[in-house]
């Protein structure tokens, strides 16, 4: 026992000393929050300057309706102004409405190119000034059509309430349980594939280095195989923790700085555009959902993360050992002989994102039962609620079949860490696997 | 007394006997020599020796009571033919790890490692990684951490391979010295020359059994093919007789070997009985490598065994 806890600090100190796991661990939450929080920013400050637009030749159908506004746009009617002498007369474009109405194609001249959100700012605004233009022709008071639409437009909304094992009715955001399911599913299938060769790798390393003979002179080959196992996942959740803290770390600095600005403009741009304005739309929600955010039982979801993670890893990382064990210096042998196992990853993988919407689908249950893919697909389950004694049987079984493939692989490992020469066949792996002691 | 005893010991793979039956004795404080060519089956015996495998058949008496892998492993140490280290590793750490893994406390393998390093001269390595190492430096390294723990068994295989002669004298008078204070060293090779020049005691395998068993002298003995050498000035006429049958004809040496029932005397009257001053008459052994060779010819392995003595 004492031995396996030194080869479990080995294994530990040397990963988490090494500058690609402080890289990775701390450059990650910081690029993605950079990422997250720049878009958003660029998306809503990315104001252009205020562009002067010379209109001529206007019909009259315009001239009453087209707006200017002191944010982005103005028109100006101007009779002295052409397309040859616009710039030197201070405008950034001018706006010939000459054209036939009927054919709805009027020209634009600029020195610059006036950009696709500028062009389809200008477009709404002829759009706009048509429509009330039509409105007084027909005599409709633009006034009743708002106040019509605005009772209108998200007058209604459904509130679906399920009912839970004891009666009570749980409030439910299945768009947020959908993304929870669907983000730790992928951090499962993404963690399980880092982990499980970086134990592969490691194993590969002392069978070539050919220190696997030295240490097993001193320990059982099973106390180094599952020193390693244990030691690597002791990073990973290393890894988890300092993530977590510093996302939320980086969140309240971040949002000590940003939202009130942000929110603030979105708030402005919901009211300039009612119709159809996309990121404003994206960053209502997203505000929306930090309230629903507090609904989720996230403490069920991260401690069924963190067993999820580990029985996966566990279920893997032994067979991912077995196969580092049998591998000759040579990486492509790796490749073939990790086909088999990183097969049923990917399915699960793939039943996961194909049947997320389903949650209760018996593909969904099925796979969420069986070791090979429960870690996957269980995961992305829960957070749309699971019954308890489905959670229950899943993990007994997650717990079972790590046991398995931990006996299985260490009787592997035993006989291919110390093999040198041709590679293994499968036959010869099966054998080595099932014979007596 | 004996440290090891050998009994009976098999350990069949699936395509071929490895250790077919081999049985011996290996005595406290002694320096024991395990020869054979390549393929003999010496790994794996000294895999079952060291607990890494279990053998098939026999048993291993270790300090007069049954081996027990997981308990009396801690009294051996065992430095492989293919060395390893973790390459990444501070040396200093390294030394420190594998120390523990054998048993010793922190402390304790510290001051251990600090005296092997002393003595030779390894004490500027302490942070450095084994990468930047070169084979020899390594080499060292590797015996360090072999018998840093004060094992009682030793087992070496080939650990002069790679060492320039000084090092290679560093590490024999370590050997020395080890089986001096009591440790029993179990030394693998090819090379003959080493082996006569160390080994008190030896056992030859081929093909996974043993043909040989005994101390260097005796088996020299054994294999002893009554060949003397003279130095006498002679000429062919002189060398007419049932006696003894030239092997070589040097001017003023001879090598003859005896025919089996002529005695040296018989010689040594017929040179005088010619009148024939005699400088001086001593018997030729057969050197081990000689002998291993002609043990082991015909065999397929003993090609290689040749290539590579």
């Amino acid at each position: 026992m004492n031995k396996i806890w030194l080869i479990i600090k080995r294994e530990y100190l040397t990963r988490v000393r090494n500058k690609t796991f402080l890289l990775s661990t701390f450059l990650l939450p910081i690029v993605m929050m950079l990422f997250i929080f720049g878009s958003a920013f660029f998306a809503m400050s990315n104001k252009e300057k205020l562009k002067k637009i010379a209109v001529i030749n206007d019909p009259g159908m315009f001239k009453a309706n087209l707006k200017s506004d002191s944010l982005q746009l103005t028109f100006d009617f101007n009779t002295t102004v052409d397309s040859s002498n616009y710039f030197a007369k201070g405008y950034d474009a001018v706006l010939n409405l000459n054209n036939d109405s009927a054919a709805r194609k009027f020209t634009i001249h600029s020195k610059k190119q006036l950009g696709i959100d500028a062009q389809e700012m200008i477009e709404t605004r002829l759009d706009r000034a048509f429509e009330n233009n039509q409105l007084q022709k027909n005599g409709i008071r633009k006034q009743t059509l708002d106040s019509i639409s605005k009772q209108s437009i998200g007058a209604f909304t459904i509130d679906n309430r399920v009912t839970s094992d004891k009666g009570q009715y749980q409030e439910v955001n299945a768009q947020l349980n959908y993304g929870v399911g669907f983000g730790s599913g992928i951090l499962i299938y993404i963690t399980m594939f880092i982990f499980g060769a970086m134990v592969m790798r490691g194993v590969m390393e002392e069978k070539t280095n050919r220190i696997a003979e030295v240490m097993i002179s001193s320990v059982k080959p099973f106390q180094l195989m599952m020193g390693k196992i244990l030691g690597i996942a002791a990073v990973g959740l290393t890894q988890f923790f300092l993530w977590i803290v510093l996302i939320m770390i980086l969140s309240s600095v971040v949002s000590a700085f940003i939202p009130s600005e942000l929110i603030q403009q979105a708030g402005d741009m919901n009211k300039n555009m009612p119709v159809g304005g996309g990121n404003s739309a994206m960053v209502m929600k997203l505000i929306e959902m930090k309230q629903t955010v507090s609904n989720v039982n996230w403490l069920q979801i991260i401690s069924c993360f963190i067993f999820y993670f580990l029985g996966g890893y566990l279920f893997y990382a032994s067979l991912f050992a077995a196969i580092g064990s049998v591998i000759n210096e040579d990486p492509q042998e790796a490749q073939s002989l990790m086909i088999p196992i990183t097969m049923p990853i990917i399915f699960a993988f793939i039943i996961m994102t194909s049947n997320l919407n389903m949650p209760d689908s018996k593909i969904m249950v099925w796979a969420s039962m069986i070791p090979f893919t429960s870690p996957i697909v269980m995961m992305a389950r829960i957070p749309s609620g699971v019954p308890l004694q489905q959670l229950i049987l899943s993990m007994v079984l997650l717990i079972a079949g790590f046991w398995f493939t931990t006996w299985l692989a260490a009787k592997i490992y035993r006989t291919g860490i110390l093999m040198y020469g041709k590679k293994a066949s499968w036959k010869e792996m099966l054998k080595w696997a099932f014979r007596k002691s | 007394m004996n440290i090891l005893e050998l009994q009976n010991l098999k350990k069949y793979f699936a395509t071929q006997k490895a250790v077919d039956d081999i049985s011996f004795t290996i005595e406290q404080g002694s320096i024991f020599g395990l020869l054979g060519p390549n393929g003999a089956g010496k790994t794996t015996l000294l895999r079952m020796i060291t607990g890494i495998f279990y053998p098939d058949y026999g048993s291993i008496i270790f300090n007069g009571k049954k081996f027990d892998p997981s308990k009396d492993i801690a009294n051996i140490g065992y430095m492989p033919e293919e060395r390893g280290l973790y390459k990444k590793m501070k040396i200093g750490e390294q030394a420190l790890y594998l120390a523990q893994l054998k048993g010793l406390s922190r402390q304790d393998a510290m001051r251990k490692i600090k005296t092997w390093f002393v003595k030779f001269e390894m004490e500027s390595w302490w942070n450095k990684k084994v990468e930047d190492l070169s084979k020899g430096m390594s080499q060292k390294l590797q015996f360090v951490t072999t018998v840093l723990h004060e094992p009682e068994l030793i087992i070496l295989d080939e650990p002069f391979s790679g060492l320039d002669p000084v090092n290679a004298n560093l590490i024999k008078d370590e050997i020395f010295n080890l089986a001096k204070n009591g440790s029993t060293v179990i030394f693998s090779t090819h090379r003959m020359e080493q082996v006569e020049e160390i080994c008190s005691h030896i056992v030859l395998v081929n093909k996974g059994t043993k043909i040989l068993d005994g101390t260097v002298a005796q088996i020299k003995n054994q294999y002893k093919e009554n060949v003397y050498r003279l130095g006498a000035t002679t000429s062919a006429h002189n060398l007419m007789t049932y006696i003894f049958e030239v092997i070589k004809h040097l001017p003023n040496e001879l090598i003859l070997k005896l025919q089996h029932d002529s005695t040296t005397n018989d010689v040594l009257k017929f040179f005088i009985g010619q009148d024939i001053p005699i400088n001086s008459f001593n018997e030729v052994l057969p050197t081990l490598n000689e002998i291993f060779i002609k043990l082991v010819e015909g065999t397929p392995e003993a090609r290689q065994f040749q290539a590579t003595k």
